[in-house]
């Protein structure tokens, strides 16, 4: 099993390690909920050096890029990231990533357990092109750092003006001879940073978080960041993006520009034209039960619906879950029972999505 | 490595029995909490439920998994901690004492004989 740059620092930290697509990475530090409580109220620090980062240069990576992915990026400047998804012919998703252009060359970040197969997908599009891949992965780390103080405490304590990055912009450069890419950019629902260094200065990330027990930003670790980002309303590849699903019916559409020759484009024309079927929606279940991916979603004795992702959420103190439903059942405020499992289903109502929005915040206690 | 109570048996499936005569007090271990990470909801029976050594007497679900708790004595259920009910996290914070699950008057306390000490629970602990 492989090990980020940032393994030493987990276990410094008091990490509990799992396994996660091949990597080692750390589950919680203190606990999932205080982790995910912290982030929405002070800021947290997430290692996401598992994600794959592959670099395209060339003249004829741009079209490659535009080939693959279902956003449009062309009109992307030096400095933008923008979000995608990567189909198949038969516009399945293959994963969701973030293409960001630099001055000579793009990134693309992916999902860790998508990685190889990715590369491979890139590396064919790549044949009979000029068009350069390298999988700079392992050579280098990546850190979120996501939280209402984030901002503030950073832009303190780095060399880069980050503060006045605007969402989904980055900065790139090298300091003291260390590249570096600094992105507004995250997966929480919170303000904040993504960062990209080189793998040898892990042992320096110690400084960015400062050592007193008062610090603002402490280390969180995957279980926060699944149960902050489904309170946000984002999909996670596995659960609500595969490819048995489409970006249309996740309700991504802003992320395709069907007016492009994209792989897969003529199967989403065709949903689009004919309308999804099925939608992803939100649930709020009563009581404190968890829903759990493939729960069934029952209307009187009709099926409607499947459950991809369900928590109970720390910040809302309710069960909520997302799930793709039958395209008619898909209204906020509709009743619907869950099947969880023991005497009797239970009661829930369709609710839009995000749970959470940082505007929120004087809401919750 | 934290230590656990001498005072009770300990399972496989890492429940603690604790008797006083035949009434028995039946909770999950600080290890199996800790597996568990922050628990959300604990489902117990009702009181004057017939439970069986070998099935599952309730759930315990938590933000990460859904675990069942097994029972390892057959008798009556004659009391749930109604505390869980709003604050499932005493079995996170307490798996010992405040966060006992239910109390259970045992037909027969043969049973507890096949379970392990704490040593033997200790030691298990340790392989995992």
């Amino acid at each position: 099993m492989k090990r980020t740059p940032l393994y030493d620092f987990h276990v410094k930290h008091g990490a509990k390690m799992v396994d996660f697509a091949g990597w080692q990475m750390p589950l919680l530090y203190t606990g999932i909920v205080p982790e995910h409580l912290h982030t929405r109220r002070a800021g947290s620090l997430f290692d996401v050096s598992h994600m794959g980062r592959i670099e395209l240069y060339g003249p004829q990576a741009e079209e490659l890029l535009e080939r693959v992915c279902t956003r449009r990026l062309g009109d992307a400047q030096v400095g933008q990231s923008r979000y995608s998804h990567v189909c198949n012919e038969a516009g399945g998703i293959l994963d969701d990533v973030i293409v960001s252009r630099y001055e000579d060359h793009w990134l693309l970040v992916c999902n860790a357990a998508n990685r190889a197969r990715i590369v491979a997908w890139l590396g064919e599009q790549a044949a009979g092109r000029d068009a350069e891949l390298r999988d700079v992965t392992e050579q280098t780390l990546m850190v979120a750092v996501q939280g209402p103080a984030v901002m503030d405490a950073l832009g303190a304590r780095l060399p880069i003006p980050i503060n006045s990055l605007k969402k989904y912009r980055f900065t790139s450069g090298a300091f003291m001879g260390v590249p570096f890419t600094v992105a507004r950019s995250g997966y929480t629902g919170e303000d904040g940073i993504e960062m990209i260094l080189p793998a040898s200065v892990a042992g320096m990330l110690g400084s960015v978080l400062p050592a007193d027990e008062e610090a603002p930003i402490k280390p969180a670790g995957l279980g926060a960041r699944d149960t902050l980002r489904l309170e946000a309303g984002m999909p996670l590849y596995g659960h609500e993006l595969s490819e048995e699903t489409d970006s249309l019916s996740a309700g991504l559409a802003w992320c395709v520009d069907l007016t492009k020759d994209f792989i897969g484009a003529e199967r989403l024309r065709t949903i689009a034209t004919e309308g999804p079927v099925r939608r992803l929606v939100g649930v709020e279940l009563e009581g404190r039960r968890i829903a759990r991916p493939g729960t069934q979603l029952l209307e009187a004795d009709r099926e409607i619906g499947t459950v991809t992702s369900g928590t109970f959420s720390p910040t809302l103190k309710k069960s909520i879950a997302m799930a793709y439903v039958c395209v008619d059942t898909a209204e906020p405020g509709r009743t619907v029972m869950v099947d969880i499992g023991g005497k009797s289903a239970t009661r829930a109502r369709i609710v839009p999505l995000p749970f959470y929005k940082r505007s929120d915040k004087c809401a919750s206690t | 490595m934290s230590e656990v109570p001498d005072d009770r048996k300990y399972t496989p499936s890492h429940e603690w029995l604790l008797a006083d005569g035949q009434l028995v007090t039946i909770g999950i271990t600080q290890y199996a909490a800790d597996e568990l990470t922050d628990i959300t909801y604990v489902e117990l029976p009702a009181t004057g439920t017939e439970v069986k050594a070998g099935s599952a007497l309730g759930e315990i679900e938590s933000v990460k998994a859904t675990s069942d708790i097994f029972a390892h004595v057959s008798g009556q259920v004659v009391a749930v901690n109604e505390a869980l009910a709003d604050e499932p996290g005493l079995v996170n914070t307490d798996p010992f004492g405040r966060g006992w699950m239910v109390k259970v008057q045992a037909d027969d306390l043969t049973p507890l004989n096949g379970l392990m000490d704490a040593s033997a629970y200790a030691a298990l602990l340790r392989e995992s």
